[in-house]
């Protein structure tokens, strides 16, 4: 499939800003499943900094507005020729330690009802059939339902409430498949999703969980499946914060408004 | 436990490099006695040398003790400590690289996966970096005991942000300006070398796209932090500027610091803040000490910065007990200094063995630091080991325990007199493009009769370290 | 050199002298107290803290204008910036943080005063009797004024304490004579009266600056007098053309040293060639208040230049 990306993040301050400094994960992964054709990123008077590969395979770039400005704008632009790899991220080159992603972090703490739902595992034959009942146990834990959550909600305050978005159902799903001793990591990318007629959220995140002999796979609870070709991936990370697309601070920031646009279409070859 | 060792007299004898401060000691009247300390503490108060200690009220500026009864090293005992020192830091940065490479000693199985890798100083961000000359702890901060006349063993490892050594340049400075003729009668490797060894050490790793003289600044969470006065004393000494946070940003790839005379770029950052502080946009988020963006700049190359964020992961108390089984792993030599027996209390046979003798031994947190958080057994009432044990229960992978040992004692000036008290010893080994380190380290001293806590935040005071010359 | 350096080394020299000024404010205060007046002290006493600018934090916390409350105020009081105590420790912090800047003779003078300080807010308060407080401040901030002099390194540290201390002080008499002629005179018929006189005397008095007034005017003292002395005459240590013409002496000296000319440089030149070409006369048919004014404007303004251009670390 050849999806076309156009992701544009506006920033918008109450008083013009100074030292605005982000750090983005934005560009497409390298792995068998998408070749990128073409990419851009551009930050409205901005200069571009340090760049780089890390050790999770994503490819990190640094930012900086040196202002003052009253507005910031990131335009994401680009092709990608995606192909249906049913979730597994073969190819993708990467030296962080699968065991790096058995730790907890503040979004996704353990509690007991995490514990109860890992049991989902419990049962399973093999570490494969293991991590797609926990997927499913997440999906039917958590009801879609946008608006219920907000950025900062943990794992166990989403299975408390028992809906969220993406983030969550990723969160929660993070934390008991590491709960069940996968190792497991939210990532953040992007999802072409106009097949059945309802409009999805462009930008999305799901969780990949490692196994034994097929490496790092991907599931998606939100909407109960594997990654396929309608999915682009950016970034992981042990949640939503360390995989974020774009981190940013501004030196003198008075309040934010931020307002995200994402399209993803289908070219036609 | 066995009586300690005591480093001036050994069956009635003074001990070699003792001699001549028997003479010394005898020659001082108490009232000369009351007279050097005093201006000693004066000097020390206007110089401004000072420590906060941490979670009391109180006077912020509370100096720290200082014994002026002088610790002595041998040139023979000193050379075999040097060689265990630098060893053990070459070790422990081999070790880094590794971990954040391709982690042969893991594959090899010399050392368990999850203790490197789900620890929390590990620091998954810089996997696949390798800073300049392949360092990660700059500054090599290794906590050594004496037990007997040849026996040392590490206690710990410090390999983030080690802090002391103003205490050691200070405790020289005042003795040789308050006792001269003891430096003309001993012969006592100099010390003063230390600051210009460490900007060559920090100069010598700037980042490859750094031309010409590199510039360097020493980054400090602030003056309310209790180690400010060192962090501003090496400055000066280095010839270097202070900086906060708050005086450096990034601007593309590179960090700057804001100046009168405009931006300037800074090459080396030698800093005394916590990874966790560092960058907002890499670690917490809610840091305010840190510079936005500069996790970016390090990580491509633009700057370095010392001790590499994630060098923690090697100094990790459960870590240490692999220490010596990474200088065979590495170096393929022995172990010139040996550990402390340390039972790990996340393992079963260890956690059994702690619990059936915790009123024998010192208990500490993993991940704990400046003495806080730790049972020392013998000293403890029923009631305190019984405390811990409760803790250690809840969570016994936060626990190492080691036996109680019997620390040596140098004489020390008390209020009845001359009285043995024990010392340890923490030597600054330096790493940059060579191994450096200067004769002599920080020995703290437990002031309180019996105490074998030596930290300044428990009572504890420094005294001047000699090595003599050959 | 750090612009966080430049900033606590500026602010330390403005709370130095903000200390002196409160405790000038003290001295002529009790003074004056004893002199009968139609107003009574307690008007006088609110005059002052005018000037500060503090009359109203004043009132909130302790009401009723007598001299031990205002003792309390001007030198103990934390909840009081300007205070003499607040100055102090501020300016002392400030030094600790830029210990390495300043010579040990500087952070010696500095350090005894805090230290000192803390004796003294120890002290029974019966013991202590205001002279001795306003005697002790003044001492002491010309202990450190006099070791930044004698001592420090000619380079940019030395230009920015220096306008730290120009700036503050030019403000300080600048407001001190504006409450004289705005807030201490109650109506037009005063001008001239002996309750003008001295309150004129008092405000030398302030400024320490009475017996230097006789030397170089003699006679009846004038509204036009004062102003020429207190503004315009560059014998006087504290007129306003003094300590705008060594603001404008540093932050040359700073230019050049860096090479570059900057809006701060621009604007105190102008503010010194406006006080050039003023006379008593030019400055009573602006109004005297409205003068004033505009010089605290125009001052506030530098200050803003200064920062933006050197202190914030912005400029680039």
């Amino acid at each position: 499939m050849l999806l076309k990306v156009d992701h544009v993040t506006m920033y918008a301050y109450d008083r013009p800003v100074r030292g605005v400094a982000q750090s983005h994960r934005l560009t497409p992964s390298r792995f068998e499943g998408q070749k990128t054709v073409e990419w851009s990123v551009t930050v409205t008077d901005g200069t571009r900094g340090g760049s780089f590969r890390d050790g999770a395979g994503d490819w990190i770039e640094g930012w900086t507005v040196k202002g003052p400005v009253a507005d910031i704008s990131v335009r994401v632009a680009g092709l990608v020729e995606t192909s249906d790899l049913a979730g597994v991220l073969r190819g993708h080159r990467e030296q962080v330690p699968p065991e790096c992603y058995l730790r907890e972090s503040l979004a996704t703490r353990m509690d007991t009802a995490l514990l109860k739902l890992a049991k989902a595992a419990d049962s399973a034959p093999d570490p494969l059939s293991a991590a797609h009942a926990l997927s499913l146990a997440v999906s039917d834990a958590i009801a879609y339902r946008p608006g219920a959550t907000h950025a900062k909600t943990t794992a166990s305050e989403a299975l408390a409430q028992g809906e969220g978005v993406c983030q969550d159902h990723t969160h929660v799903l993070c934390a008991i498949a590491r709960a069940a001793g996968l190792p497991a990591r939210y990532v953040s990318g992007y999802l072409f999703a106009t097949s059945d007629g309802v409009p999805h959220e462009a930008a999305h995140a799901w969780a990949e969980v490692f196994l034994p002999g097929l490496g790092w796979v991907g599931f998606d609870a939100a909407n109960r499946c594997c990654p396929d070709e309608r999915y682009i991936r950016l970034g992981s990370g042990l949640d939503a914060q360390e995989a974020a697309p774009i981190r940013g601070s501004a030196r003198s920031a008075g309040k934010e408004s931020l307002t995200v646009q994402v399209a993803v279409q289908s070219v036609q070859q | 436990m066995t009586p300690s060792f005591n480093e001036m007299y050994q069956n009635g004898e003074v001990r070699i490099p003792y001699a001549r401060l028997e003479e010394w000691t005898r020659g001082m009247s108490p009232a000369l006695r009351t007279q050097k300390q005093a201006e000693a503490e004066a000097l020390f108060r206007r110089i401004g040398i000072t420590f906060a200690v941490y979670g009391e009220g109180g006077d912020p500026d509370r100096l720290i003790p200082f014994d002026m009864f002088p610790r002595v090293f041998t040139a023979m005992e000193w050379a075999r400590l040097e060689r265990g020192i630098k060893q053990r830091a070459r070790a422990l940065n081999a070790f880094l690289v590794d971990v954040y490479g391709r982690g042969e000693i893991v594959r090899a199985g010399r050392i368990p996966a999850a203790l490197v890798y789900q620890n929390e100083a590990y620091e998954k961000s810089v996997v696949g970096f390798v800073p300049p000359k392949g360092v990660y702890s700059h500054i090599v901060g290794i906590d050594i005991v004496r037990t007997g006349p040849n026996d040392f063993f590490v206690l710990e490892d410090n390999c983030r942000t080690p802090s002391g050594v103003s205490y050691m340049l200070e405790s020289r400075e005042m003795m040789m300006r308050m006792f001269p003729h003891l430096f003309r009668e001993n012969r006592i490797q100099p010390v003063d070398r230390y600051h210009s060894l460490l900007r060559r050490t920090l100069n010598s790793v700037a980042p490859a796209k750094c031309t010409g003289e590199p510039t360097v600044v020493i980054l400090t969470p602030g003056h309310f932090n209790s180690a400010y006065y060192e962090h501003s004393f090496l400055a000066d000494l280095m010839g270097v500027e202070l900086v906060e946070g708050a005086d450096l940003f990034v601007d593309g790839a590179f960090v700057y610091m804001r100046t009168t005379e405009g931006p300037r770029k800074v090459d080396v950052i030698y800093r005394r803040i916590d990874d966790a502080y560092l960058d907002p946009l890499c670690f917490r988020p809610d840091s305010m000490l840190g510079i936005p963006g500069l996790m970016d700049v390090y990580r491509s190359g633009g700057v370095t910065i010392c001790s590499a964020p994630g060098a923690g992961v090697a100094d990790d108390k459960a870590v240490y007990t692999y220490v010596p089984e990474m200088v065979r792993f590495y170096l393929g030599e022995e172990p010139i200094l040996n550990n402390v027996p340390t039972w790990q209390c996340a393992k079963s046979d260890d956690l059994k063995h702690v619990l059936e003798n915790l009123a024998d031994l010192v208990v500490k947190e993993v991940h704990g630091s400046g003495g806080y958080g730790m049972l020392v057994g013998p000293k403890s009432t029923k009631a305190e080991v019984e405390d811990f044990r409760h803790k250690i229960l809840a969570n016994p992978g936060n626990y190492i325990a080691q036996p109680t040992l019997a620390l040596s004692a140098t004489p020390t000036f008390v209020d009845e007199g001359i009285a043995p008290r024990h010392v340890d010893l923490r030597p600054y080994c330096l790493v940059g493009e060579t191994i450096e380190l200067v004769p002599g380290g920080l020995t703290r001293v437990a002031l309180r009769e019996g105490s074998l806590v030596v930290n300044s935040s428990q009572g504890g005071g420094v005294k001047d370290t000699w090595v003599l010359a050959e | 050199m750090l612009s966080r350096t430049a900033d606590n080394l500026y602010w330390l020299a403005r709370y130095m002298e903000r200390a002196e000024t409160a405790a000038r404010l003290l001295e002529v205060g009790a003074r004056i107290s004893l002199l009968p007046t139609e107003q009574g002290y307690r008007n006088e006493w609110d005059s002052l803290l005018r000037s500060t600018g503090s009359a109203d934090g004043f009132a909130k916390k302790y009401g009723e204008a007598v001299q031990r409350n205002i003792e309390s105020f001007l030198f103990f009081d934390r909840d009081n910036p300007s205070s003499v105590a607040s100055s102090i420790t501020a300016a002392r912090e400030n030094g600790r943080i830029v210990r390495t800047a300043l010579t040990t003779q500087v952070w010696d003078a500095l350090n005894t005063a805090f230290q000192e300080l803390r004796q003294i807010e120890r002290a029974p308060r019966s013991e202590l009797e205001l002279s001795r407080l306003t005697d002790w401040t003044m001492k002491h901030a010309a202990m450190v004024r006099g070791a930044i002099d004698a001592t420090l390194l000619r380079g940019d540290g030395y230009n920015f304490l220096n306008l730290g201390y120009y700036l503050e002080r030019g403000d300080a008499t600048a407001r001190l004579m504006d409450v004289k002629y705005y807030v201490l005179l109650p109506r037009a018929g005063y001008v001239g009266t002996g309750a003008d006189n001295d309150q004129w005397m008092m405000l030398l008095r302030a400024l320490s600056a009475n017996r230097a007034f006789h030397w170089a005017y003699g006679g009846e003292i004038t509204a036009a007098k004062i102003a020429h002395f207190l503004i315009l005459n560059p014998q006087c240590p504290r007129s306003l053309i003094t300590c705008v013409a060594g603001a404008n002496n540093h932050l040359s000296r700073v230019a050049k040293l860096y090479g570059q000319s900057s809006q701060a440089q621009t604007r105190a030149t102008a503010l010194l060639t406006l006080l050039e070409q003023s006379t008593p006369e030019t400055i009573f048919d602006e109004g005297l208040h409205d003068f004033l004014s505009r010089f605290i404007g125009l001052t506030a303004d530098l200050a803003v230049s200064i920062n933006d251009t050197y202190l914030s670390g912005d400029m680039a």
